[in-house]
C-alpha cells in the first residue's frame, strides 16, 4: 500500500482510502482529504515532521504519523 | 421582535472583523459555559433589538473538538433565528463544507462570501446567483475588511430570520437518502420538522453525542445499525467517510458551476512569502530571528524599561511615598497607611506593573497571530514539543515566560486545543523567571563563590520540570483520550488588521487587570496582615516598639516542620517561601531583613554586586553553610507555586478553579518531591541514611515509573 508518507516534495497524487478512525481521521476529512481529491507536497518542516500539503486550493499540515493512514494511488 | 444571530465559519475567514465591524464597540467578552472557548455577543449597530453571537471558528460540526461542540451545542440547542455563514472566497471549497453542515439545521442560513476584494484582485469569478439559487439560500459579496456589504449582509440575515425555517437544497445520493430516510422515521420523527434531518444525518455518522442525547431504546439502535451496516458494505466505506465525500463531492460540482479561476499555477503573494519563510534551509534563521525580536521588545530593552518604571518610579517613588505622605498627613492611622500602601498597593502594583510589558507581548503575539506567522511557529516546532504533550505554539509561552510567568501563561491563548493549552499552562510557571533570578543570584553568592553555574542548572532544572511534567502529566487521566489531532491549516499570509490587533490586546489585558484587582487585591491583603500583625502580648499591629512575632512568623514555623526532610526547616526559610508567592525576588528582602544584617535592601544591593563575601551571612545564619540545604532551597522556590501575578493568570487562562487549584497542587507536589530527593540523594552520597533517604528512594522509583510506564489511555490500535 502506498501511502502519503511516500511521496516526496513536490510530487502529487490521488487519494484512494482512508484508514484509522476517530477524530484524527474524522478531522483530516473535514479539511477535505477525501476520497479521489488530489494532494500534493509542497514541503517538509525544517525539523522533518510534519509536512505542508496543497488540498483543494490551499495549505494544509499534518504528521507523518498521520499521513501514514491516507492511502494513495 | 427581537432577532438573535450567530456568526459561524472556518477560522481565519475574517468572522472576527465582521463582527467588529457590525457591532463596533458594544461587545461583551466571556467564556462559553464551563470550558475556555471564548464568547462574543454584542448588539448590530443601530438594531437594539439585534443580538449578534460571535461562534468559535470551526471546520465542521463533529463532536470531536471542544470548539466544534460548543458551536453546535449552541446551534442545536439555542437555535438562533438566522446563522450568518462567512465563507472565505479565496478558499471556496473547504469554506462551503461548513455551510452543508449548517444548512442541515434548518434555520434560515445566508452566506457571505468574503475577501471579495481579494478575489477580485486576482481575476477570479464567483457566480454568487447560481451559488444562491444552488444553495437555496441568499447568498452575497462582502469585504469584512473594508466594511463592504457587512450591513447588507446583516440585513439579509435579519430578513431571513422572519422567513421561519429552512429546508437544505443539496442532497446524499440515493442510497444514502434511502438510509436517512429510515433513520429519520425510525428515530427522530417525534422531534420538530426542520431538525430531523439534522439529527437523522449525525445518526447515520454514528455520533456518540446525539446518540446520548436522543436516548434511543436499544431495538431502535440496532435496527438504525443494521441499515448503516449494509450501506457501508455496500459502499466499502464507513458512515462518517461517506457523508464526508459526498458532501465534498456535492461541493465539488457547485464549486465548477459558480466559481472561474483566473490563472490556476500562477504563485500568489503568500505563496511567495511562504517560500522563503518556510523554506528548509531559511525556516529556523528566520524562526530565531522572529523570536529574538519579540522577546527583545516585549522582555528586553522596552518591556524591561516598562516594568522598572511602572515598579521603580510609578509605584515606588510617586504613587506610594506621595500616598503614604497623604494618609499621613490627614493622621491616620499608622496600621492603616501600611495596609494601604504596603499591602494593597504595594501588592496590587507588584502586579500592575506587569501590564504595560504585557500589553506590549500581546501587541506582537497578535500580529503573529493575525498575519498567519503564528500557524508557522507550530509547524517548525512541533516536532519537538509534542514528545512532551506539549503543542509547537508553546514554545511562545515557555520563551515569554523566562521573562515573566505571567505574560507567558497569557501567551498560551494562542493555543487551540485544549488539553495542550492546559498543559502549557501548568508548566509554563517552571521556566525561571526574571524575579526568581535574585534569588539564584543570592543562592550563588551565598554558598557558591557565585559560581555561574548556579543560574545555569536553573534553566536546566526548569526546562526539565517542563519536560518531565510534560511526559507524566499527558500519560494521566486528565490529559487521557484522543491525542489532539495535528491537522492544521496554514492560512494565507495577510498583513495584520489594526483593530484586531488593538482589540485582542485589549480584551487580554483588562482580563490581567480585573484579575489583579479582586484575587490578587485580596491575596496582598491577606499576606499583609498575617506579616504585620502580632499575637505575642495581645493583638497588636508590629511596631518599632512594640515589636513579637508576625502571625507569619508562628505560621512559619509550623510550616518549616513540612521543610525539614528538603533541608531547610527554620521559619524563616519557611516565610521567604510564603512571601515569595506575592513577587518572588521577595525571598532576597526577607533573608535580608532577618538575618544579622537587618536591611532588605543591603541584601537586594549584595546581590546585584554578585558579593558573595557579604550573602556569606546568609548562607551560614540559615543553611548552615550547607550547599545541599541552599541548593534544595533554591529547587523548592523555582518551581512551587508561582507569585500571586501567575497563579491570577493561571486561574484566567483555566478559567476553571478546579483546574487552576490542580495545577499549582501539581507545581508544590512537583516542586517538593523533586528537592526531597535532591536533598536526600545529596545526604547519601555523604553516607547520611535515614527514614527520609528511603522515602526519598520510594518517591524517585515512583518518578521513574510514572516517567516510563506505558501510557494507560492510549488507545491500542
Amino acid at each position: 500500500m502506498r501511502t502519503l508518507r511516500d511521496l516526496k516534495t513536490g510530487e502529487s497524487s490521488r487519494v484512494v482510502k482512508l484508514h484509522g478512525e476517530g477524530a484524527v481521521k474524522r478531522r483530516i476529512m473535514d479539511m477535505g482529504i477525501t476520497r479521489g481529491v488530489e494532494v500534493y507536497v509542497r514541503k517538509l518542516a525544517p525539523l522533518g515532521d510534519p509536512i505542508e500539503l496543497t488540498v483543494r486550493g490551499y495549505e494544509l499540515s499534518i504528521r507523518k504519523a498521520d499521513a501514514e493512514n491516507i492511502e494513495i494511488e | 421582535m427581537d432577532i438573535r444571530i450567530a456568526l459561524a465559519g472556518n477560522p481565519d475567514c475574517g468572522k472576527t472583523t465582521l463582527f467588529n465591524s457590525l457591532t463596533g464597540a458594544r461587545q461583551y467578552v466571556g467564556n462559553w459555559p464551563g470550558v475556555t472557548v471564548e464568547k462574543k455577543e454584542g448588539k448590530l449597530k443601530n438594531h437594539n433589538d439585534v443580538t449578534i453571537t460571535d461562534l468559535p471558528g470551526i471546520y465542521s460540526l463533529s463532536p470531536y473538538t471542544l470548539e466544534e461542540v460548543v458551536a453546535r451545542n449552541y446551534l442545536v440547542g439555542e437555535r438562533p433565528d438566522v446563522i450568518l455563514n462567512i465563507v472565505d472566497g479565496t478558499n471556496l471549497e473547504r469554506n462551503l463544507y461548513l455551510s452543508t453542515q449548517l444548512m442541515e439545521l434548518g434555520i434560515p442560513v445566508v452566506v457571505a462570501i468574503n475577501m471579495m476584494d481579494v478575489v477580485h484582485k486576482n481575476g477570479d469569478k464567483i457566480d454568487t446567483r447560481e451559488l444562491g439559487r444552488a444553495l437555496g439560500c441568499p447568498v452575497l459579496e462582502i469585504s469584512a475588511l473594508n466594511s463592504e456589504g457587512t450591513m447588507e449582509a446583516a440585513e439579509a440575515a435579519i430578513k431571513a430570520a422572519k422567513g421561519g425555517s429552512f429546508v437544505p437544497m443539496h442532497t446524499f445520493s440515493g442510497s444514502v437518502e434511502h438510509t436517512i430516510a429510515h433513520i429519520e422515521e425510525a428515530a427522530v420523527h417525534a422531534l420538530p420538522e426542520p431538525q430531523q434531518r439534522w439529527y437523522a444525518i449525525k445518526l447515520f455518522e454514528r455520533d456518540e453525542k446525539v446518540m446520548e442525547q436522543l436516548k434511543l431504546s436499544d431495538t431502535v439502535l440496532s435496527h438504525i445499525e443494521s441499515d448503516i451496516a449494509a450501506i457501508e458494505a455496500e459502499l466499502d466505506d464507513d458512515a462518517e467517510a461517506i457523508i464526508t465525500n459526498e458532501r465534498y463531492v456535492y461541493i465539488g460540482e457547485l464549486v465548477k458551476a459558480c466559481y472561474r479561476k483566473k490563472s490556476a499555477g500562477k504563485m500568489s503573494t503568500s505563496d511567495k512569502i511562504d517560500t522563503v519563510i518556510t523554506n528548509r534551509i531559511l525556516a529556523l534563521p528566520i524562526f530565531v530571528a522572529v523570536m529574538w525580536l519579540v522577546y527583545t521588545i516585549s522582555i528586553g530593552t522596552i518591556g524591561d524599561w516598562t516594568v522598572g518604571f511602572m515598579n521603580d518610579t510609578l509605584f515606588g517613588e510617586w504613587i506610594i511615598p506621595g500616598v503614604t505622605a497623604a494618609l499621613e498627613g490627614w493622621g491616620v492611622a499608622d496600621w492603616l497607611v501600611s495596609l494601604v500602601a504596603d499591602g494593597i498597593i504595594g501588592g496590587v502594583g507588584a502586579v500592575l506593573g506587569f501590564v504595560p510589558q504585557m500589553l506590549i507581548l500581546f501587541i506582537l503575539l497578535a500580529m503573529l497571530e493575525d498575519c498567519g506567522y503564528m500557524a508557522r511557529v507550530a509547524f517548525i516546532m512541533d516536532r519537538i514539543f509534542r514528545k512532551f504533550g506539549l503543542s509547537g505554539k508553546s514554545f511562545i509561552p515557555m520563551l515569554v515566560a523566562t521573562g515573566c510567568g505571567v505574560p507567558g501563561i497569557m501567551a498560551s491563548r494562542t493555543i487551540e486545543q485544549d488539553r495542550d493549552r492546559k498543559m502549557t499552562i501548568m508548566t509554563t510557571g517552571f521556566i525561571p523567571c526574571g524575579a526568581k533570578m535574585p534569588i539564584v543570584g543570592l543562592i550563588a553568592g551565598a554558598l557558591f563563590g557565585g559560581s555561574s553555574w548556579v543560574a545555569t542548572a536553573a534553566y536546566f532544572i526548569g526546562v526539565g520540570a517542563v519536560i518531565v511534567s510534560g511526559i507524566i502529566l499527558k500519560k494521566t487521566r486528565a490529559f487521557a483520550g484522543d491525542p489532539a489531532p495535528f491537522v492544521m491549516e496554514l492560512p494565507a499570509y495577510h498583513s495584520p488588521v489594526a483593530s484586531n490587533v488593538l482589540r485582542a490586546t485589549w480584551e487580554r489585558g483588562w482580563s490581567f487587570i480585573k484579575r489583579a484587582g479582586t484575587v490578587i487585591l485580596a491575596a496582598s491583603v491577606i499576606i499583609w496582615v498575617l506579616n504585620s500583625l502580632s499575637f505575642e502580648g495581645g493583638f497588636h499591629y508590629i511596631t518599632e516598639e512594640m515589636g513579637g512575632a508576625s502571625i507569619l512568623e508562628v505560621l512559619g514555623s509550623f510550616i518549616a516542620v513540612l521543610f525539614v526532610p528538603l533541608g531547610f526547616g527554620n521559619w524563616q526559610a519557611a516565610v521567604a517561601t510564603v512571601l515569595g508567592l506575592v513577587a518572588k525576588e521577595e525571598v532576597v528582602g526577607v533573608f535580608g531583613s532577618l538575618s544579622s544584617m537587618a536591611d532588605a535592601d543591603l541584601a537586594f544591593e549584595l546581590v546585584d554586586a554578585a558579593d558573595s563575601v557579604g550573602l556569606a551571612v546568609i548562607g551560614q545564619e540559615f543553611f548552615g553553610g550547607s550547599k545541599l540545604a541552599a541548593f534544595s532551597f533554591l529547587i523548592f522556590n523555582l518551581l512551587c507555586a508561582p507569585c500571586f501575578a501567575a497563579m491570577g493568570a493561571i486561574k484566567r487562562e483555566m478559567n476553571n478553579g478546579k483546574w487552576t487549584w490542580f495545577a499549582i497542587g501539581y507545581m508544590c507536589v512537583f516542586a517538593y518531591a523533586i528537592s526531597l530527593i535532591v536533598y536526600q540523594l545529596g545526604l547519601l552520597v555523604g553516607g547520611v541514611f535515614t527514614v527520609w533517604t528511603a522515602v526519598a528512594v520510594a518517591v524517585l522509583l515512583v518518578l521513574v515509573y510514572l516517567l516510563l510506564r506505558r501510557n494507560p489511555y492510549e488507545k491500542l490500535n
